[in-house]
This record gives C-alpha cells, structure tokens and sequence, in this order.
C-alpha cells in the first residue's frame, strides 16, 4: 500500500461570526504523517473533518492523488478514520466491526474474515476478534478501531485525537504502535492532536495551528529549537520569557549575549523567549538567583530559580538538580541560541 | 460517625416505608376495578353466585360481525402501524438528533400533539377524508392504520428518543460513513441495533394502542376487536357479557404484549450471553 498526496489549498469555514479556517493551505506527501497541532479552537479538528467530508468547506480545494473531492460525500471517500471518542458499533463484535467497511464494499466472507483477521494481528487482538466492544479496554478500543480504519485500505487515514482518553502510559505505547503501523502500511496520515509531546513524537512534520491558520509547519525539531514565531515557541515546549535589551541584531538578557533569531529587529527594550534547557548552571554565569523549587522529571530535572524580580526555569540532568536543593543560592547563563523576541 | 449512620438508616427506612405504601395505593387504585370487572364478567343468576355463562357467550358468538375477523384484522393493523410507525419514526429521530438537533424541540411538540385533540375529534376531522377515500375506493378496516400511526406518536416517539439516549449517534454515524456506509445503512445498520430497547418499547405502546382502541375504529364504521366484542355484549341481556368481553379484550392485550415483550427480553438475553462467551 502507497500513500497518496493530500492537498488543502484555501481551506475556508465559519460558524456563525466564528472563522474556524481561514484559508488553509497544507501539504500532506505521500506516506508521510502530518500531525496538526494547536489549541482548542485553533481550527485543527475542523480540518480533519473537511479532509474527512464530515463536514463542507466554504471554500478552498481538497485534492487527494490529484483528484478534487471538495464535493464528494464522506462515504465516497475512501479515508479510514479513528475517533476521539470510542467508535466501535456496540452490536458488533470485533471482527465483525473491522469486516464492516469490507462488508459494504462487496468484499466475499473469507476474504474479509481473512483481512479483518490480518488487521487484527497488525494490532496485535486476535485473540479478541470475538468480543465487543464493551469487553474491551479503551487502548484495545482505539486499536480496533485502527484497524477497522485500515481494513479498507484507505487512500488517508484520520486521526482525530485518538489517545486523548487513555491514561499515559497505555497512551504512549499506543502512539508507538500507531507510528509503527503507519510506516509498515505507508498510508498517508494526518494526525490532530493538542498534546506537543505526542505531536512531537509520531509526526514527519508537525503543523502548529492558530485562528484557523498553519503558523508553522516543519519537523518536530524546527517547530521546537527553530520556532518561527513567539506562540509557537510559548505553545510548543516551555518556555522563559525575560527581559532584555535589543541592540544591532542582538540582546543582552541579564549580562548574557544572544544572537537574534530575527536580525531585524529594532532595538530597545524587549521580552525575550527562552527555553529552559538553554539555561544552565554556571559557575562564571552572569545571572544570581536562588533556587525555589526542583521538580523531578526522570532522567533529567527542572529548578526553579528565583532572580529577585522574576522567576526562571532550567533544565538540568537530574544528577546535577539534586546538587540544587530548594534554597541554594546558584549562578546562572544563557546559550547563546538565537532566540526569538515576545 | 455512629449518629450519622442511624440518621442515614432511619431515612432510609422512612424511604422505604414511603415506597410500599404508594406501591400499594397504586397497585390497589389499578387492581381493583379490574378484579371487580373479572367478578362481574363470573356473576350467576342470583346475586353473590358464580358462572361462566358470560364467557361462555364470547366462545359461541358467531356474528356478525365475526369476532375472529375482528382479531385478525387488530392483529394486522397493530403489525402494520408498527411497520409505518418505525418507517417513519426512527430515521426522524435520528436525523433530529444528528442533523437539525435544533428542531428537537419541535418535532417533540408536533408528535406530543395527538394526545392533547381527543379522539371524537380526531374522527369529526376525519371521518370526512374517510368517506370520500370510500367513496372512491374500497376501503378495508386496514385503513384504519393512519389513524393509529397519528394516535402512537406521542408514545413511540418519547420511547424511540429515550432508546437513543444512550447511543453516541453522532460517532458511530459518522465511522459507519467514513467507512462507506450510505445513510440508510448507518441508520438500519449501526443505529437501529444499537436502540432495540427503544424501538421494543415503541412496537409494545404502539401494539398496545392498536389492540385497546376502539373509538375511532367504531365511530369510522370498522370492526377492530374491541368494536367485534362490544358488539357481542351489545347483542346480549347478559350485563355479565360486558364485563367478560372486557376483560377478554384485556387478557388478550396483556397475554400478547406480554409475549411480544419476553420475545424482546430473550433477543436482548441472548445476545448478552454471546458477548459474555
């Protein structure tokens, strides 16, 4: 199975005095895994759903491998979807829900038992093809539901949300799994989610979205070291904002020298963004503070520094934070990144 | 902690008490008359004594108009206002509730509208479209299903609505599409099965209605069975025979609604022993 090329050009939709999109354009080549990132509202489900057919553009262009199917019902589609919400038909067992789309395309019984059992294996539940859906686990429902998507051999598949409402841990493996299926079948995927982390990690380029419009689209490591804009620095990662002082191309944050990400910027005063992780501990650092809090996140660790008249975030390896308890004094620098002015 | 606990049981046990006691009053205030028709329906001769002469007069009634016809034709009636009710009703409700939930509302109103006209209404209006129908065309009491569909709105469209509350419509409609599947197969197909209690309970009100009227039906000119067996009772000096042809029209609504309901039970039991495999 190859993937094909999706192409939104112009995407338009509004309810109400509500602009949804407004004149959306993205690439999606074939194979590859976009993941739409953005905050509620942003207009990322609405795209799916136009790509979908769930719902009518009030503008633009839906082109799939070339073809336009702005005015093709969703059914005619030829996309496999998975659902926020649990989506199985209740009535039907397993096998049965991941036969239905094979069912309604005149597909003979063994070869649909045949496939919805291979499917099954891709997701690893033969052993439950005989139950529904109530006997199931909410990971193993979105995994059905997966492979009921890709029963069909879709043209694109759909993912809206599909692991928001599973708990972490069954949330990772599942987001592992549905990058592993992705890349064995090829099939060409747009993945909307509002989780950075997981945008992050599955996607081949991740487009952040905001007021119905891609403000970025990159691969996850431009979207997160290369933000091209302030939301999408303050909305991908964490990030430290402190103030600073613009002078020819660069500026001076707290005695610390940063090279501008924009050049032209005019000079004065200004808001400078800054991730926690180009914050380090040095002993010749420029900048005093205290450290208030450290917060444990695994292999590494955050503090929290208290500079007198703001706080600061870093991100140190956990080995070095437990150096660091709450209310020891600590000297701090900036890499010298470019960063990116509020 | 202790006083809490007595509190908490002393107003459960004022609960429970509460809960026999208008489960006797209603139980009473519904099993009286009817025990009090079935004594009349075995009334002798002489006043206190007992006999099944009453009953007896149904089993050897021969017409007209033929009582068997006249359970036949409510039998086939209460079949096809089913059917048109269904037809009509289930991809309403479903499409109010996916497509135009703002119209809810409305179509509440408008299906809740046949209880509030009273049925000698009801005929006054359309007795008329009836006897040019019939002066046109020979119409059969099956006819009467028109009527009868209008009458079980209000009753089939509450326990349809009710029978969808649970179901995530909007999800399941739009995998089933996203998958291929038309609108008539997401609604037959994934909705409908999804809803069989409501629709159960609609067939058994809509059957209900269908098996217990009579006014239309006699006020038209038709012979349902409750027209067949007034006209037995009507045919007789036995008062008795009033009271046996009335319970014998309730005990032949209740026996059959009751195995239309135990048919659905054992669907729905059947199929939860399945998943329970």
């Amino acid at each position: 199975m190859t993937g094909v090329e999706v192409s939104l050009r112009g995407l338009h939709r509004r309810y109400g005095h509500v602009v949804a999109l407004d004149g959306l354009d993205l690439t999606l080549a074939p194979g590859e895994l976009v993941a739409l990132l953005g905050p509620s509202g942003c207009g990322k489900t609405t795209t799916l759903r136009l790509l979908a057919g769930l719902e009518d553009a009030d503008g633009g262009q839906v082109a799939v491998g070339g073809t336009d199917i702005t005015h093709v019902p969703s059914n005619k589609r030829d996309m496999g979807m998975v659902f926020q919400a649990y989506s199985l038909f209740p009535h039907m067992t397993v096998r049965d829900n991941v036969a239905f789309g094979l069912k309604l395309r005149r597909v003979g019984r063994t070869e649909r038992e045949r496939r919805a059992m291979e499917m099954l294996e891709l997701v690893g539940l033969t052993e439950q093809a005989g139950r529904y859906a109530h006997q199931l686990s909410g990971g193993q429902q979105q995994r059905v539901a997966l492979a009921r998507a890709l029963a069909i051999s879709p043209k694109v598949l759909l993912l809206d949300e599909p692991l928001s409402a599973l708990d972490a841990k069954v949330r990772a493996q599942l987001r592992d799994e549905i990058r592993r299926i992705q890349l064995e079948v090829g099939t060409t995927t747009l993945f909307v989610t509002h989780d950075q982390e997981e945008a992050l990690a599955i996607a081949d380029r991740v487009g952040v979205m905001r007021d119905g419009r891609i403000e970025q689209l990159g691969t996850p490591t431009d979207i997160y070291s290369r933000p091209a804009t302030s939301f999408v620095a303050e909305f991908v990662g964490l990030t430290n904002r402190l103030n600073g002082m613009v002078t020819g191309g660069s500026v001076n944050v707290r005695g610390c020298v940063l090279p501008l990400a924009d050049p032209a910027t005019p000079d004065g005063q200004a808001t400078v963004l800054v991730r926690p992780e180009a914050v380090t501990v040095s002993q010749s650092g420029p900048i005093t503070g205290t450290v208030i809090a450290v917060t444990f996140l695994g292999a590494s660790s955050r503090i929290t520094v208290d500079l007198g008249d703001t706080t600061v975030l870093a991100q140190l390896p956990t080995l070095d934070a437990t150096a660091l308890p709450a209310g020891s004094a600590v000297t701090l620098a900036i890499r010298p990144d470019p960063v990116l002015i509020a | 902690m202790a006083a809490v606990r007595g509190l908490h049981a002393r107003r459960q046990r004022r609960l429970n008490v509460f809960r026999y006691v208008v489960f006797t009053v209603f139980g009473l205030f519904f099993l009286l008359p009817l025990l009090a028709m079935l004594r009349f329906s075995l009334e002798g001769s002489t006043g206190g004594s007992w006999s099944l002469s009453a009953w007896g007069q149904i089993a050897s009634y021969a017409g007209p108009p033929p009582l068997l016809s006249g359970v036949e034709i409510t039998l086939e009636l209460a079949v096809i206002t089913c059917l048109v009710m269904l037809v009509l009703l289930v991809p309403t409700v479903i499409w109010v509730r996916l497509r135009v939930r703002w119209m809810t509302r409305l179509i509440e109103a408008l299906c809740l509208l046949p209880l509030t006209i009273p049925a000698i209404v009801l005929v006054v209006g359309l007795a008329p479209i009836y006897r040019v129908l019939r002066q046109q065309f020979s119409l059969s009491a099956l006819q009467l299903f028109w009527v009868y569909v209008i009458l079980a709105l209000p009753y089939a469209y509450r326990a349809l609505a009710a029978g969808l509350e649970g179901v995530d419509v909007k999800t399941l409609s739009e995998a089933a599409r996203s998958l291929g599947a038309g609108w008539t197969t997401v609604i037959w197909r994934v909705i409908v099965p999804n809803m069989r209690q409501g629709v159960l309970n609609a067939m058994l009100l809509t059957g209900a209605l269908v098996l217990g009227e009579f006014t239309i039906a006699y006020l038209l000119l038709y012979t349902n069975l409750q027209v067949a067996l007034f006209s037995v009772s009507r045919g007789t000096p036995n008062a008795g025979v009033l009271f046996s042809t009335s319970s014998a029209a309730l005990l032949f609504a209740f026996v059959l609604l009751l195995i239309l309901s135990y048919v659905g039970r054992r669907r729905g039991q059947s199929e939860r022993s399945k998943v329970s495999k």
